[in-house]
């Protein structure tokens, strides 16, 4: 098998399915399968935590056996007693990549992640299972007071700063899965960015799911401070095993005065993974806040970044792209809050569906009393490549304010004969064709990435195209 | 890897034979016979609702032309015969045929220069297998950028989105330089030249000669079927055949002094002398109606 750094170039439509390997990798420490309060002690115990942090995790355990499963969205057959919540992969973080265990250290060779930061990135997490096992970031960002670190060190090095806004976003009682998450969570970033410090480059992190029955729960948490900037991107993925796993992530994000954050997804799960994520920013005064998310594979996604314009002058934008092939259920979407004048949020959504995929639309703008002036627009559309696959809206909007302008077209369309015939004509196969049209369709998103992650998301939706990706 | 240039132009036909073609049950095409040899130009030309279109998209291959009898046959300059039905559009495409359309589709989010370096990699190469390089993009650039020059285009163009948000002389236009860049062996031009001003038509005219040349004056490199009303595409392109078709069939041929008269006169002589085939025509227009107001 050829390394993922030999991957032919972005012109091929052949390739094979490079995420899905797995790396024999024993861990040095597994807990047993199931979710308890003696696991979930036994977590705690492990990190060698403060006393508040395992007795919110106990307290978030306790309101997620109360909470009932979601009702709506998509079909949730989880069996949560038949779940690995906790698996260490080696005894310590890397600082460079030799010092990271050979075999995890090729899945990321696999996956170009070095190559990558080689190249174009200004700091790097890797997590593998539930710990992050490598971490970089540029040294004079560190000077300027950059802090870009896993979670769990974070709790241990930066408790007072990470105390001060941890579960305050997002709260244990927000849903069954964020308390979940609270319950059990392990790694993730943590990320500060100082008054004024703009970081030019992206910084990124790299969940990879390896064991199966697998339960992932990284817990971020991102602060940008007055007039900084910031661009996070992630990127997950996972070899394909017959029983499903269990991805469960809390993202939280606060932009202070003037900020701009810029949170970029690329996931690739494998097609029996659970993907449930709660995601949602805190936007102050004049602040930027945009999540931009490219959801592939995975069984059932359900995930929808909100951003809250808390104060005058903030904006939130959402652009998502979700692919849905056999047997997938993407229902994604977005929410914007406008809790102060003059804020503004634009959320375009684009789904595509295909071989009796579903993909959904779940998406609220909601305007409280006295966010005057403010401005909304929703866009979503969908495109179903054949009679198999289905494709729904659910867009929710609650105005509680006269003086606003908001705005919501949406579309739905089949991949028409006509324009497969024109490409035909000029001597494109049938499946040149319709990966072209594909690529036409969300090319309004993907125009908005970096280039590197251009590249890839087409290369992702090539394979999609193909049906390669099992 | 051969290019059309390569081969020797003489022999090589477009044979069209008893062609019959029904679009969703109902006959449009009632028995076709037409030879186009490399090189030559023919004219068709026809009232509205003859059955032009319908040839042309036959001819390319389009899922809803059902064809229920005749043939359609590329004869190689060695003799041999390709059964062109048989093949996909774009096999058809790859070997050597072309089709501007008339009302072309836009792809939005679809670059003309990421369309066209696709298009031109796999006419240029029939046995390209997905996956395989494309042309390098410095040559395809440069060829390009040359063709666009050469019909007065705006470099910025390859830049759009395939169709998208064109104008009609845009949409022509684009369809002129996908002809200049794909050099095909035939070419069907379904009225190229509606939608186009005076002057644009001039253009479209000596844009298509001069491709149709191969570049080289008095050269004859492509066979080309003009589906036209007017006569001032053909100015610069002298049909060696003038065809016009009536009620599902070409009726009458002729030179180009019957496509002059017909543009001067109109179809009343054509109609008068072959009552079968207005009949026929009549027949068609009836149906249509009814489906329109059922």
């Amino acid at each position: 098998m050829s390394t993922a750094l030999d991957t032919p170039s972005s012109d091929t439509l052949g390739e094979i399915n490079k995420y899905d390997f797995r790396t024999d990798s024993p861990a040095v420490f597994k807990a047993r399968k199931g979710i308890d309060a003696e696991i979930v002690t036994q977590i705690s115990e492990m990190k060698k935590e403060p006393a508040w942090m395992r007795d919110f995790r106990l307290k978030s355990l306790e309101i997620f056996e109360s909470k009932p499963m979601p009702s709506w969205g998509g079909r949730l057959g989880i069996d949560f007693q038949d779940i690995f919540y906790y698996l260490k992969p080696t005894e310590q973080q890397g600082k460079t990549w030799e010092e990271v265990p050979d075999a995890i250290k090729q899945t990321f060779d696999r996956l170009g992640i070095p190559e990558a930061e080689r190249k174009f990135l200004a700091g790097v997490k890797a997590q593998f299972e539930s710990e992050v096992v490598y971490g970089s970031l540029q040294e004079d960002l560190a000077k300027k007071g950059v802090i870009f670190t896993d979670t769990d060190t974070a709790v241990r090095e930066h408790s007072d700063l990470l105390r001060e806004y941890f579960g305050t976003v997002i709260p244990p009682t927000d849903n069954k899965f964020a308390a979940l998450n609270s319950a059990v969570w392990s790694g993730g970033s943590f990320i500060y960015v100082p008054k004024g410090v703009k970081i030019e480059f992206p910084l990124q992190a790299y969940f990879r799911i390896n064991a199966e029955s697998m339960g992932q729960f990284e817990r971020t948490l991102i602060i940008v401070d007055e007039g900084a900037h910031v661009h996070y991107v992630e990127g997950c993925t996972a070899p394909m095993y017959s029983t499903e796993s269990l991805h469960s992530a809390v993202v939280e994000v606060i932009v202070k005065k003037h900020g701009r954050c810029r949170y970029t997804t690329i996931q690739n799960w494998a097609n029996n993974i659970y993907n449930l994520v709660t995601k949602r920013a805190m936007a102050y005064e004049g602040a930027l806040m945009e999540w931009i998310d490219g959801n592939l594979g995975s069984q059932l996604t359900m995930k929808y970044p909100a951003v809250y314009l808390m104060e005058p002058g903030a904006r939130g934008e959402i652009l998502s792209i979700a692919f849905a092939s056999a047997g997938q259920h993407q229902d994604a979407g977005a929410k914007i809050v406008h809790a102060a004048p003059r804020t503004s949020g634009r959320i375009v959504s684009k789904s595509i569906s295909k071989n009796g995929g579903r993909a959904s639309y779940r998406g609220l703008v909601k305007v409280e009393p006295g966010a005057k002036k403010s401005k909304s627009s929703v866009v979503c559309d969908a495109l179903i490549l054949d009679d198999k696959s289905r494709s729904d809206t659910y867009p929710y909007i609650e105005i509680e304010e006269q003086d606003v302008t908001i705005g919501h077209e949406a579309s739905v369309s089949k991949i028409g004969e006509e324009q497969l015939f024109y490409l035909m004509s000029r001597g494109l196969s049938e499946a040149e064709a319709s990966t072209m049209i594909v690529g036409g369709f969300i090319e309004p998103l993907v125009k908005e990435l970096p280039m590197e992650y251009a590249v890839e998301m087409n290369k992702l939706i090539q394979l999609q195209m193909e049906g390669s990706v099992g | 890897m051969t290019t059309p240039a390569d081969d020797t132009i003489a022999g090589q036909h477009l044979v069209i034979k008893g062609l019959h073609v029904a679009v969703e049950g109902q006959e449009i095409l009632k028995g076709v016979d037409l030879t186009i040899g490399r090189g030559e130009v023919h004219a068709l030309m026809g009232p509205n609702g003859s059955g032009k279109s319908t040839l042309g998209y036959a001819i390319m291959g389009h899922p809803s032309y059902e064809v229920t009898a005749g043939s359609i046959e590329l004869v190689q300059a060695d003799g041999s015969r390709l059964d062109v039905l048989a093949m996909e559009p774009d096999e058809r495409a790859r070997a050597g045929i072309f089709l501007a359309f008339q009302r072309p589709m836009s792809i939005p989010g679809v670059r003309v220069a990421d369309f066209l370096r696709h298009a031109v990699t796999n006419v240029r190469n029939p046995d390209r297998k997905e996956g395989q390089e494309l042309m390098p993009m410095r040559e395809f650039r440069d060829e390009l950028k040359k063709k666009m020059a050469e019909l007065s285009m705006d470099p910025e163009f390859a830049r759009r989105y395939v169709n998208d948000g064109f104008s009609g002389g845009e949409m022509k236009r684009a369809e002129i330089l996908q002809l200049a860049m794909l050099r095909p062996k035939f070419a069907i031009l379904d009225e190229t030249d509606s939608g186009l001003d005076a002057d644009a038509v001039r253009l479209a005219s000596q844009s298509i000669a001069q491709i149709g040349s191969g570049g080289s004056p008095g050269g004859a490199e492509m066979g080309i079927l003009i589906i036209t009303h007017h006569e001032q595409l053909l100015e610069h392109n002298i049909p060696l055949r003038t065809h016009v078709m009536l009620g599902g069939r070409i009726v009458e041929s002729g030179g180009p002094e019957l496509a002059a008269e017909l543009h001067k006169k109109g179809y009343e002589r054509i109609r008068a002398a072959y009552p079968e085939a207005a009949a026929a025509e009549k027949a068609m227009e009836e149906s249509r109606a009814e489906v329109t107001s059922a």
